[in-house]
C-alpha cells in the first residue's frame, strides 16, 4: 500500500489541496483522508467497476462500443461538417485541456463557452463594469473578522470553505479562530449556513438589490424607510455599522445572487458596496465558484482572447457577446448544428428546451462517467479522471492556481482530456486539408535543471 | 544546422562599438558565428538597420493581474481583435493584449525578450502558464519580495544568511529570475487599507521600514551574485512632491557595488523612474522634477532606471502596489480591482485615460522624456512604458521617434494643455538620440542590467541570434526631420530572427518560434534546514495552500533556461 499526500480534489471551487489518498498494491484507491464526503466519494468512486471505459458511437439510434480511432474520426467529421459547433463545459478538466480546446474551438470556427454560462457569467459581467476588489483566501484566514456569506450555502455546497479559509481556521492576526470573527449569513433561504451565524437576515425573495443599496444608504447615514426587502430598519443600520467597525470585511456570494432577479446587477452593487466600505476600513469580495476549475476555464480564455466565455470564433477572431454568443442562448436559438461537450453535464442542468436542442444535432460527449449529457450523444469517448489519473492546473476560486496531481493511472486504453482533443483536432487538420505540425515533446527538458538534490528537499512533507 | 548571412546593413552594435558600419553577421543554428558556409540563407541588409534583438526589461504581460486587466476590460478588445492566420493565432486587446497578441507585436517590433516584472509568488505558477503561452518571444519573471512576511521577518531580526537562503528558496519555487520589490512595506499596510508613504513609514504590526527592506534585500541580492540587481519600483509612485521620496531611495545605496563588476554595474535598478520624478504638492501645482533625479542618476553609476514613458493613451494600470491603485480609482472614479495576496503581495487595476487635454497627462509625458534626456549615459536609462500602466508596449516605435527627434516633441508639446510647457523643461533640451543611442536604450543596457550581456542584446561572436533588421537607411535619411518615418520602421521589422529562427518577415509572422523561460536558480543545490522549518511553518499555520503544492512544477518552464550564479 502506498499514501499519496498533498492531493487536491477535484471537485469544487474549494480545491482542497491537503487529501490523502491511499492506493493499495493492486493500484486501487482505498480511502482518503481529509476530504469532506463529496470529495471521498469522487476518488472512492473513480475506479468503481461499472465504470464505462470504451468510446461509443450511435448507430441506428443506439450507443454501440467503437475503437478510439473510428471515434475520434467520427468526432471531427461532426466538427468539421458543422456550421457553427459549439463547444461547451471545460470546467472539470485541467488547464491544459483548455488550452487544447480554445486551439481546436479557434480551428473549427465554433463558440467556446464554459459552465460560467450558467453560475458566475453574470459575476463576470459585474466586474466588466465595476472591477472587483478580491484577495486570496489566506488573506481571510489570517485577517478576516468579519466573514459575510450572500447567496450561497457552503456547508452543502463548499464543504470545507468555513473549515479551511473563512471561519474556524486560526490565521495570523486571527489567533483565536472563530471567536476572533462574526459571521453575518443573508440569504432567502434559512439554510443550514445560516442556521450557525451569528447574525442571520432573511430578506424578500427577489429583493436583495434593494437590501444592498440600503445598506450603502446606511454607511453614509441617509435616510432608510421602516424596512426594506422585509428587514427592518434597526437591523439594515446595526449590520451596516459592524461591517464598518470590523477590521478586515470579506463578502463571499454565491448563485442566491447570480442567477436571481436582478442578475449581474446584484453583483455589480455587491461589489460597489464592498468598494464604498473601503472608506471606512478594508472590506473584500469573492465569488463562490462552483465546479473546480472553473475559473481557470475562464483565466485560460481571459489570456488566450482575451474574453472570459462565451467567445464566437466564427469569424476568425474572437467575438464575446454574452446572452448571444453563450451556449444557452445558442441553444435556445437552435443555432448550433453540432457541439462538443466536456467536462460538464449539461444534459442534466440545461433547461429542457435547451437539452432537446443538443439531443436533435450531431454532439460528442467526453466524459469519464456516463451522465444524461452522454446518453444523448452521437460519440461519447470516457476520458481519464483530471486530478486522479491526470495532473494539471486548475484554479481555485480565489484563482491561485494549483497542479492537480496524478495518483493512479488511468484504465488502460483511457486517453485524457487533453489528448483526446488534441487528436480530434489533428484529425480535423487532416480533414480540412491543412499541414498537420509533427507532435513535438512539449515537455523538453530545461537546458539546465536543477540539480535533484534540492528537488528532494523541495518535495518535503510539510 | 541552419545558416543565415544578413549581409551589408548598418550595424548598431554599442557593446562590440560598432556604431553604424556596414557588416555582415553570421548565424549558425542559434547562436552568432564568425562565418557560415557560402550555403547560409542570405538576407540583404544593405541600407538597412541592423541591431540585436531588443529586450524590454519591464512590462507587465503574463499573470494574474494581467489577466484581471484583460477581464476588466472588454472594452480594450472592441477596434482591436485580430484574426487567426497561416502562423498565428486570434487575439486581442490594445492595452492589455492576450499572450498571442503579446507575442507576435513585441516580434514584429524586432524584440526578442520581455520580462515580466511583478510575479507574485502564490500565484507564480499562472505566470508560468501564460509565459509558456507565449509565442515568440523569451521571458522572465520577476518574483515580489518586497512585502513577504518572512523577508520582513529576517530582516528585523537580522538573520541575513537566511534572507539569503529564503531568497534563493523563493526564486527556485517561484521559476522567477529577480528580486522586485513593489512599493516596499505599503502594499503589506494595505492588507488592512493602510500604505508606507517614506521609507522610514514603519510596516504595521512587522515593524520593519521600507528602508530597511529596500537595503536587506540588495545586500542579499549581492550576496546571492544574482545575475540582475534587485529591481525597485519605490514608495510614494506617482504622488505630487515624491521626488522626494526617490531622492531618499536613491541614497539608500549609494557607493554600493555589485558583488561581480564583470556581469553589471548596477546594483539597483529603478523601475518606471518617471512615476517618481515629480514635483508639486498637488495636482494643482504639479510640475517636473527630472532635473534632480537625473542629477543624482548621473552622479550614481551604480544605478539604472528604466523610465516608463507616458504615451498618452487610454490604457490600463496594473500594480502590485495596491494602494496606489486604490487611490487612482479614488481620483479617476473608474473601475477597481484589487487582488491582496497572503503573506506576500497585493494588486491593484485602474484603466486610465492619459488624455493630452489634462494638463497632468502632458507634464507626466514630458518628465519621462526629460528623465531620459537628461541622463547622460544611455545605458543607465531604458526605454519601458511600464506597459500598460504608463501606455502599451507597442507605442516602443513612437517614443523613439520622441527621442530622435526634438521637431517631434515640440509639435506634440504644442498640443497640450496650455500649462504644461511652464511646468516642465522638455522645451529646452534639444539633445537628440540616434540610433546608437537606442541601441543602448532597448539593447545593450537592458542585457547589461539583466545579467545577460554576454549572450543578448550585442551582436558579437557567440551571442544568442537574436537580430531585428530595420527598413531604415541612415545615411540618406534624417530621423530628427521623419519622427513618422522613425515610427513606422520600428513598428514592423524587415526580419526578426529569433534563436536563429527567422520569425517575422515585413511585419507578417512566419513562424512558431522557439521561445523560452529564463530563470535563476541560486541555491547552489542545498538549503539551510532551519530556513525549511520557518518557511514550513509560514505553510502550515498561515498559508491557505501546502507546501508541496506551492513550487511551481518543472512541467511549466519546460522549456527553460536556468542562469545559476556563482558564489566565489
Ligand atoms: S470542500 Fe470541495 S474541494 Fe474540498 S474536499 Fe470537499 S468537495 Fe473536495
Ligand atoms: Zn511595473
Amino acid at each position: 500500500m502506498r499514501t499519496a499526500t498533498d492531493v487536491v480534489c477535484p471537485f469544487c471551487g474549494t480545491l482542497c489541496d491537503d487529501i490523502e489518498v491511499d492506493v493499495d498494491d493492486a493500484e486501487k484507491i482505498c480511502a482518503t483522508r481529509n476530504a469532506c464526503i463529496i470529495g471521498d466519494n469522487k476518488f472512492m468512486t473513480a475506479q468503481a467497476p461499472d465504470r464505462h471505459l470504451h468510446p461509443r458511437i450511435r448507430r441506428g439510434g443506439e450507443l454501440v462500443e467503437s475503437t478510439m480511432d473510428e471515434a475520434i474520426n467520427k468526432a471531427a467529421e461532426i466538427l468539421v461538417n458543422a456550421k457553427h459547433p459549439l463547444l461547451y463545459g471545460w470546467s472539470s478538466t485541467h488547464c491544459e485541456a483548455q488550452e487544447a480546446g480554445m486551439a481546436l474551438a479557434e480551428g473549427v470556427g465554433g463558440t467556446m463557452d464554459n459552465t460560467s454560462v450558467c453560475c458566475h457569467g453574470p459575476s463576470v459581467l459585474a466586474i466588466h463594469t465595476v472591477g472587483i476588489s478580491s484577495c486570496t483566501l489566506g488573506e481571510i484566514i489570517n485577517r478576516a473578522d468579519i466573514v459575510l456569506y450572500w447567496g450561497c450555502n457552503p456547508v452543502n455546497a463548499h464543504p470545507r470553505h468555513m473549515s479551511r479559509y473563512s471561519l474556524y481556521k486560526r490565521g495570523f492576526f486571527t489567533e483565536r479562530g472563530k471567536s476572533d470573527r462574526t459571521e453575518i449569513v443573508i440569504d432567502v433561504r434559512r439554510t443550514e449556513t445560516a442556521q450557525k451565524a451569528d447574525i442571520f437576515l432573511q430578506p424578500e425573495q427577489g429583493r436583495d438589490y434593494e437590501l444592498m443599496n440600503a445598506l450603502r444608504v446606511a454607511f453614509r447615514g441617509g435616510p432608510l424607510p421602516e424596512s426594506v426587502a422585509g428587514i427592518p430598519r434597526a437591523e439594515i443600520e446595526k449590520v451596516a455599522q459592524m461591517l464598518k467597525d470590523g477590521r478586515f470585511g470579506i463578502l463571499f456570494f454565491g448563485m442566491g445572487l447570480t442567477m436571481t432577479r436582478g442578475k449581474h446587477r446584484n453583483i455589480d452593487i455587491a461589489i460597489s458596496l464592498t468598494a464604498d466600505l473601503n472608506t471606512y476600513t478594508k472590506f473584500l469580495i469573492m465569488a463562490m465558484r462552483g465546479h473546480y476549475n472553473v475559473a481557470g476555464a475562464d483565466q485560460v480564455s481571459l489570456w488566450e482572447c482575451g474574453f472570459p466565455y462565451a467567445v464566437d470564433f466564427a469569424r476568425g477572431f474572437p467575438r464575446y457577446n454574452p446572452g448571444e454568443s453563450s451556449a444557452t442562448d445558442i441553444l435556445a436559438r437552435k443555432e448550433a448544428d453540432a457541439a462538443l461537450i466536456i467536462a460538464a453535464d449539461p444534459g442534466a442542468h440545461f433547461p429542457i428546451d435547451m437539452v432537446r436542442t443538443l439531443a436533435s444535432i450531431p454532439m460528442i460527449a467526453i466524459d469519464p462517467h456516463v451522465t444524461p449529457t452522454t446518453e444523448i450523444a452521437s460519440v461519447h469517448i470516457p476520458s481519464a479522471i483530471v486530478g486522479i489519473e491526470d495532473a494539471g492546473s486548475a484554479y481555485r476560486m480565489d484563482n491561485v492556481p494549483i497542479r492537480m496531481r496524478k495518483v493512479v493511472e488511468p484504465p488502460e486504453g483511457v486517453l485524457t482530456d487533453q489528448e483526446i482533443i488534441e487528436r480530434i483536432h489533428r484529425r480535423v487538420m487532416e480533414l480540412q486539408g491543412l499541414e498537420v505540425p509533427e507532435v513535438t515533446a512539449v515537455k523538453e527538458p530545461a537546458e539546465a535543471l536543477a540539480p535533484s538534490a534540492f528537488d528532494d528537499i523541495l518535495q518535503r512533507a510539510t | 544546422m541552419s545558416e543565415i548571412l544578413v549581409k551589408n546593413g548598418y550595424v548598431y552594435d554599442p557593446k562590440n562599438g560598432v556604431n553604424g558600419d556596414v557588416m555582415d553577421i553570421a548565424i549558425r543554428d542559434d547562436k552568432i558565428v564568425d562565418a557560415v558556409s557560402p550555403t547560409a540563407k542570405v538576407i540583404d541588409a544593405s541600407g538597412k538597420v541592423v541591431m540585436a534583438g531588443g529586450i524590454d526589461i519591464h512590462a507587465h504581460i503574463a499573470g494574474p493581474k494581467v489577466n484581471v486587466g484583460r477581464n476588466m476590460r472588454p472594452e480594450d478588445k472592441l477596434f482591436n481583435t485580430s484574426k487567426r492566420g497561416k502562423m498565428t493565432r486570434s487575439g486581442g486587446g490594445f492595452s492589455v493584449p492576450s499572450v498571442f497578441e503579446t507575442g507576435y507585436v513585441y516580434s514584429r517590433m524586432g524584440y526578442t525578450q520581455a520580462n515580466e516584472a511583478a510575479m507574485p509568488p502564490l500565484l507564480a505558477r499562472h505566470t508560468h502558464e501564460e509565459m509558456a503561452d507565449t509565442p515568440l518571444i523569451d521571458q522572465s519573471a520577476y518574483t515580489l519580495l518586497g512585502n513577504n512576511w518572512l523577508v520582513m521577518e529576517y530582516i528585523k531580526r537580522g538573520e541575513k544568511d537566511k534572507l539569503n537562503a529564503f531568497v534563493a528558496w523563493m526564486l527556485h519555487a517561484t521559476k522567477g529570475y529577480c528580486v522586485k520589490l513593489v512599493n516596499p512595506g505599503g502594499s503589506e499596510a494595505w492588507g488592512w487599507g493602510m500604505n508606507c508613504v517614506n521609507i522610514s513609514d514603519p510596516v504595521p504590526y512587522f515593524d520593519v521600514m521600507p528602508s530597511e527592506i529596500i537595503s536587506g534585500l540588495a545586500e542579499a541580492n549581492e550576496a546571492l551574485n544574482l545575475p540582475t540587481s534587485i529591481h525597485l519600483h519605490a514608495n510614494n509612485l506617482g504622488h505630487p512632491g515624491n521626488y522626494q521620496t526617490t531622492l531618499d531611495s536613491i541614497k539608500l545605496l549609494e557607493g554600493v557595488l555589485p558583488r561581480d563588476g564583470k556581469i553589471r554595474d548596477q546594483v539597483i535598478n529603478f523601475a518606471h523612474m518617471q512615476f517618481h520624478s515629480y514635483g508639486g504638492t498637488t495636482w494643482k501645482d504639479f510640475e517636473t522634477e527630472a532635473q534632480p533625479i537625473a542629477d543624482s542618476i548621473n552622479k550614481n553609476k551604480n544605478m539604472t532606471v528604466d523610465v516608463g514613458f507616458v504615451t498618452l493613451d487610454e490604457t490600463t494600470t496594473m500594480t502590485a502596489d495596491g494602494p496606489m491603485e486604490y487611490y487612482l480609482h479614488n481620483t479617476n472614479h473608474l473601475k477597481w480591482a484589487n487582488a491582496d495576496i497572503e503573506l506576500e503581495t497585493a494588486a491593484g487595476v485602474v484603466p486610465y485615460i492619459y488624455s493630452p487635454k489634462i494638463s497632468v497627462c502632458g507634464i507626466q509625458w514630458a518628465i519621462g522624456l526629460e528623465l531620459a534626456l537628461l541622463i547622460d549615459d544611455p545605458m543607465q536609462a531604458f526605454i519601458t512604458t511600464d506597459h500598460p500602466n504608463a501606455g502599451p508596449f507597442r507605442r516602443y516605435p513612437r517614443i523613439i521617434s520622441w527621442l530622435m527627434s526634438n521637431q517631434a516633441r515640440l509639435d506634440r508639446l504644442e498640443t497640450l494643455h496650455k500649462v504644461v510647457p511652464d511646468r516642465v523643461a522638455i522645451g529646452g533640451i534639444s539633445r537628440v538620440f540616434d540610433f546608437y543611442d537606442i541601441a543602448k536604450m532597448t539593447r545593450a543596457g537592458p542585457a547589461r542590467a539583466l545579467g545577460l550581456g554576454d549572450m543578448k542584446g550585442h551582436l558579437g561572436v557567440g551571442a544568442d541570434a537574436d537580430v531585428a533588421i530595420y527598413n531604415y537607411n541612415p545615411k540618406t535619411m534624417d530621423p530628427t526631420t521623419d519622427p513618422a518615418g522613425i515610427e513606422k520602421t520600428f513598428k514592423n521589422t524587415a526580419y526578426t530572427i529569433k534563436g536563429g529562427d527567422i520569425v517575422v518577415i515585413d511585419g507578417e509572422v512566419v513562424s512558431k518560434g522557439n521561445k523560452r523561460t529564463i530563470w535563476v536558480d541560486a541555491t547552489n543545490g542545498s538549503m539551510d534546514p532551519a530556513v525549511l522549518d520557518d518557511i514550513e511553518k509560514k505553510f502550515v499555520r498561515f498559508y491557505s495552500v501546502t507546501m508541496n503544492n506551492y513550487p511551481v512544477q518543472d512541467e511549466y518552464v519546460a522549456r527553460g533556461l536556468v542562469v545559476k550564479p556563482e558564489v566565489a
